[in-house]
């Protein structure tokens, strides 16, 4: 479980993150919605400790990972699979060899074990046959799908997604769309999506929240306030 | 930035980068890539460099010591002259206009499209991962780049003055052998020992550093060289001092 408590976060004098609070379940998909420069993906980043928060804790199974030493750090980081939203692919490795990368960094496989492990990632993200491409000449749904093949490889527990249906056409989005829900139900991945995305948000999500003005409000309850009146 | 923090920025990226524990198993390849990379694909620019630095230090020892002293004495101008001072430094200068530019271009690109924030939360250090390499790949590179190039620097400059200045190669080369000073040629090397870590360093450091897009990236690249070729100039003048001084 990933409990967010009481975060904040300012640039200067901009505050983007003012008490964020939430909790992702077990298998549950917790959605962020909210206009492009709200800060979503500056919470993703605080949550993995890439950038430092002014306030709060985030717990990954009660362990702070604002307190962890680097080396805890990146323990935790090892169970969360990130999709970033320009995809962050390395562009001098072909899909095979980025997929691979964190299998060979991490994990004792041979280089036959990792092949095949890249391999039943690759069938899983609907991208078999195409190891040996460079992100240079895939489109850009093929790079998101890559991407997120690249996060699956650990088995994280968790998935973050940064946006990850924008900028694609509508096939391409139903399919990384059905490819997210396919993750949370078959292979029970929690984790955050964050878009402003309404009708992705509303496909995926199990908990959605609106994050505006760097607050964070759950959408039933905001719903609930606008039938109302 | 102001130069006490940079200056401690750059201290603090280099030790990071060295002393981290790395995996042989992992970085032992990318090692060897950037070996490959700085070393041979350094050799034809270095190969053109040290062969007319040998003809032109031959003419112009020539020049100012003909008709005055044996002849054999400017194969022992050319032999000090090459292996005490311009062959470690030119070479460091090229590698560290064509290597230096390139690591912080590349690493700087890495920057701004998010390769180096993928690293991190892959868990993977990133000063391992692309810092260390480079520097070590630099630091095994140089040394052997500037050997070679003071072997190709006088004998290119033995031939000319064979072919062109009446000197033959016996003459020439006992006037290298005859005083050849061990010192001389280890002082170079360490040299270019030095040289090599503030290259790697820099290329690497100005590529972290990086914020914004193509224009900071292009900003690194000339930051790297710029620091790069200050220092070896520094470092040139304070290990002479210790060596030779």
């Amino acid at each position: 479980m990933i409990e967010v408590k009481d975060l904040s976060k300012k640039f200067d004098d901009l505050i983007v993150l003012d008490n964020v609070s939430f909790t992702v379940g077990e298998a549950r998909l917790v959605v962020i919605l909210g206009p492009s420069g709200t800060g979503k993906t500056v919470l993703l980043k605080t949550i993995l400790g890439i950038l430092p928060v002014d306030s709060g804790v985030v717990l990954f199974n009660g362990k702070s990972i604002q307190a962890a030493k680097e080396n805890e750090i990146y323990d935790i980081r090892k169970h969360v699979g990130f999709v970033f939203q320009s995809t962050a692919l390395f562009d001098s490795m072909n899909v095979c060899e980025n997929i691979a990368l964190p299998l060979v960094e991490h994990t004792k496989l041979s280089s036959r074990q990792v092949r095949d492990k890249v391999q039943e990632i690759l069938e899983i993200v609907g991208m078999a046959g195409k190891e040996r491409l460079y992100p240079g000449s895939l489109s850009g749904g093929m790079k998101r799908l890559v991407a997120v093949g690249r996060a699956l490889a650990l088995d994280p527990k968790y998935l973050f997604y940064d946006e990850p249906t924008t900028g694609l056409d509508p096939v391409m989005r139903d399919r990384i769309v059905q490819l997210i829900i396919a993750l949370k139900k078959d292979y029970k991945k929690s984790g955050i999506v964050v878009t402003h995305d309404l009708d992705t948000a509303e496909k995926v999500g199990d908990d959605i929240y609106l994050l505006k003005k760097g607050k964070i409000s759950k959408l039933e309850q905001i719903k609930k306030e606008v039938y109302n009146g | 930035m102001n130069l006490f923090n940079l200056i401690g920025d750059f201290s603090t990226f280099f030790f990071r980068s060295l002393f981290i524990p790395w995996k042989i198993r992992t970085s032992k390849s990318r090692i060897l890539e950037q070996v490959y990379s700085i070393g041979i694909g350094s050799l034809p620019i270095i190969i053109i460099i040290a062969a007319f630095t040998g003809l032109v230090s031959t003419v112009q020892s020539t020049y100012q010591m003909v008709g005055t002293v044996p002849r054999y004495l400017i194969g022992t101008t050319v032999g000090r002259m090459v292996l005490i001072e311009l062959g470690p430094i030119l070479t460091a200068l090229m590698v560290s206009g064509r290597c230096a530019s390139s690591m912080a271009a590349e690493i700087g690109t890495m920057r701004v499209t998010e390769q180096i924030d993928a690293l991190e939360i892959m868990a993977i250090d990133p000063y391992r991962f692309l810092g260390l390499p480079r520097i070590v790949g630099t630091f095994i590179s140089l040394p052997v780049l500037t050997i070679f190039s003071e072997f190709v620097a006088l004998a290119c400059g033995a031939v000319y003055a064979h072919y062109f200045l009446n000197i033959p190669f016996s003459v020439f080369s006992y006037g290298i052998i005859h005083f050849f000073a061990m010192r001389d040629f280890l002082g170079g090397l360490v040299k270019s020992l030095f040289f090599s870590l503030v290259i790697g360093a820099s290329g690497c450091y100005f590529g972290f550093i990086v914020k914004g897009g193509a224009k900071e990236v292009g900003r690194a690249a000339t930051y790297a060289v710029v620091t790069a070729s200050i220092l070896i100039l520094v470092l040139d003048f304070l290990v002479a001092v210790v060596i030779f001084g």
